[in-house]
């Protein structure tokens, strides 16, 4: 066995990579031995974490000796954890939700110009959308609470007008969605934009030749064509937005714009004893993603987005 | 006035568009324009009284910790991508070019990470890390964790790519009498390498920006992000705000040369 898979590794740095034929039996072997070392780590690092987050997840802790935790089944934690904190939890799908919503409506106009009006400036457009993300993300969520702040041009402009009740943007709910709509858009920018621009221009100009107008071109050609860029877009921006502690940290307030991540973050780090109420809200919130995932896949899916 | 109208019309999606760029770069002037403020205090507002300086920009590593913070998140970063770049793509390559038993629970595997919310996988490393492999939190957690979560995003570029390839091809050099090893070195192997270049550059990015699993698995290990976020509440001093500026860019100057590069390449085949 050993020797067999000695033998065989050597042929790992030399893939064959046309189709298997009929007698070659070696072959078979060789899409396992590349995949084995990225499984391993997937597993290793990813599966067996989450496995023993599961496990954290149901501790129960040693009376009288906070911060010290012994193997149990204690689905209390859950109850909990989502009595206590279902708040941040709605906060955190509809901040997410509103963000998506945003980035989507923003991010479409801007894709679709990119692939058919942009012309030779398609790919300087392509760079200029790609280029915000290399200052860093943390940098550029305070230049938001610089942008937002009370006294900067935003808000003294809406003061102004009596636009602002409150008399603040930051601390407030607005500017967290402004921040998780602005860090995310890019994702939902690039998987629109290339399923645009693999469509084909003569669909369009077809619409058009059937008389349609221009709203009924887009509803029934242009977003369809857009449909799968749109649905992994509206992941890529959901699931990071739902997740997100750091907009709700730097631009919100520290008591009424909390999401579940702020409460993961700090139940680990700052609260003794709050161990398995934080492994519970996280397992609690991948299974709430993934639920909302396969129904919205199952909904709207293609092939593709796997 | 109709003929306005009739131009504002025909190109609403492109005014549309312009407006978005310039919202995606206000942060980053804002970076730009702060990293010349003669502040006394705190960064976070600007300085009347003084005049605008160059002094940061001079001295980008006075700020104590700045600079050995860039060191480690440019190490971190290398060493992630080099990794799952390799991994990933050997991933790519089998799930394009073979049909095998468990492909489709492959595809999922890969795909998992990716749909996983940040402070989950952070959470979860942190918990193996410290309750089951009882490792250091340090330079070398944060290296396994971003590997981790790179590899999924190499293997969708690569896939991506390959896919996109002819497979006539490789028949075609295997017609001429080239092994197997010859047809991947002339023919896959660069045909793939531009996916497998931009899968790395991505890494890269996702590794050196990367700030919440970081601070989940890093212990005392800073990096840039790191850094960035800690000093935030003391006031982040204006050093910070020349290098991101710096790393914008470069990184813009890169792809504006591979653009070129790419471009030159293509013009001389045709």
């Amino acid at each position: 066995m050993t020797t067999a898979v000695a033998a065989s590794a050597r042929e790992a740095g030399d893939p064959q990579l046309t189709p298997p034929r009929a007698g070659a039996k070696r072959r078979r072997w060789t899409p396992y031995l590349l995949l084995i070392p990225g499984l391993l780590w997937l597993t290793l690092f990813f599966i067996v974490p989450l496995v023993q987050l599961g496990s954290a997840s149901l501790q129960s802790q040693w009376p009288g000796a906070p911060g010290y935790y012994y193997r149990d089944v204690n689905v209390g934690n859950y109850v909990e954890a989502l009595r206590t904190y279902g708040v941040h939890f709605l906060r955190s799908l509809l901040y997410a939700g509103t963000a998506t919503v945003l980035c989507f409506a923003v991010a479409f106009p801007l894709a679709y110009a990119m692939a058919f009006k942009a012309g030779r400036w398609r790919n300087v457009m392509l760079i200029l959308v790609v280029a915000p993300f290399f200052t860093s993300f943390i940098l550029r969520t305070i230049a938001w609470r610089q942008i937002l702040a009370d006294d900067g041009f935003v808000a003294s402009t809406l003061r102004a007008v009596h636009l602002l009740p409150g008399g603040h943007i930051t601390e407030t709910w607005v500017a967290v969605v402004a921040g998780l709509t602005y860090n995310f858009l890019p994702f939902m920018v690039l998987p629109i934009y290339t399923s645009l621009e693999r469509a084909d221009p003569r669909l369009l100009e077809a619409g058009r030749d059937l008389y349609a107008d221009r709203f009924t071109n887009l509803r029934t050609v242009t977003i369809p064509l857009a449909a799968p860029g749109i649905l992994a877009g509206t992941l890529l921006t959901f699931i990071p937005a739902a997740g997100d502690y750091v907009n709700a940290e730097l631009l919100g307030s520290d008591t009424s714009t909390k999401m579940v991540g702020n409460v993961i973050n700090s139940q680990f780090f700052t609260v003794l004893g709050g161990y398995p109420t934080a492994a519970a809200l996280s397992i609690s919130l991948m299974i709430l993603i993934l639920v909302l995932v396969l129904g919205y896949v199952r909904r709207f899916g293609t092939e593709e987005v796997l | 006035m109709r003929r306005a109208r009739s131009w504002v019309s025909d190109n609403i999606a492109m005014i549309i568009a312009v407006g978005v760029l310039v919202y995606l770069f206000l942060p980053v002037l804002y970076t730009f324009v702060f990293s010349f403020n003669n502040y006394r205090r705190s960064n976070i507002t600007w300085n009347p009284e003084g005049s605008p300086t160059l002094k940061h920009w001079a001295n980008p590593c006075g700020a104590p910790g700045v600079c050995p913070a860039l060191v480690e998140s440019i190490k971190i970063g290398a060493l992630a991508t080099l990794v799952a770049t390799v991994l990933g793509a050997l991933i790519a390559f089998a799930l394009v070019r073979y049909s095998f038993r468990g492909r489709s629970s492959t595809n999922v595997l890969v795909f998992l990470p990716m749909a996983t919310p940040e402070v989950v996988l952070g959470a979860s490393l942190l918990t193996i890390f410290i309750q089951a492999f009882r490792m250091d939190l340090g330079f070398w957690t944060v290296v396994i964790a971003h590997i981790m979560f790179c590899i999924s995003f190499v293997v969708v570029t690569v896939k991506a790519r390959l896919q996109s390839l002819d497979p006539r091809l490789e028949e075609a050099a295997s017609d001429l009498y080239a092994n197997p090893r010859t047809t991947f070195m002339r023919i896959t192997f660069p045909l793939a390498l531009p996916g497998i270049v931009a899968a790395a550059l991505l890494s890269f990015s996702l590794s050196f920006d990367d700030f919440i699993i970081t601070n989940f698995v890093s212990g005392n290990e800073t990096t840039f992000p790191k850094f960035v976020y800690v000093s935030y509440t003391r006031g982040i001093p204006a050093q910070a705000n020349v290098i991101g500026f710096s790393m914008f860019v470069i990184a813009v100057l890169c792809v504006i040369a591979a653009q070129v590069i790419g471009s030159r390449r293509r013009g001389a085949t045709a």
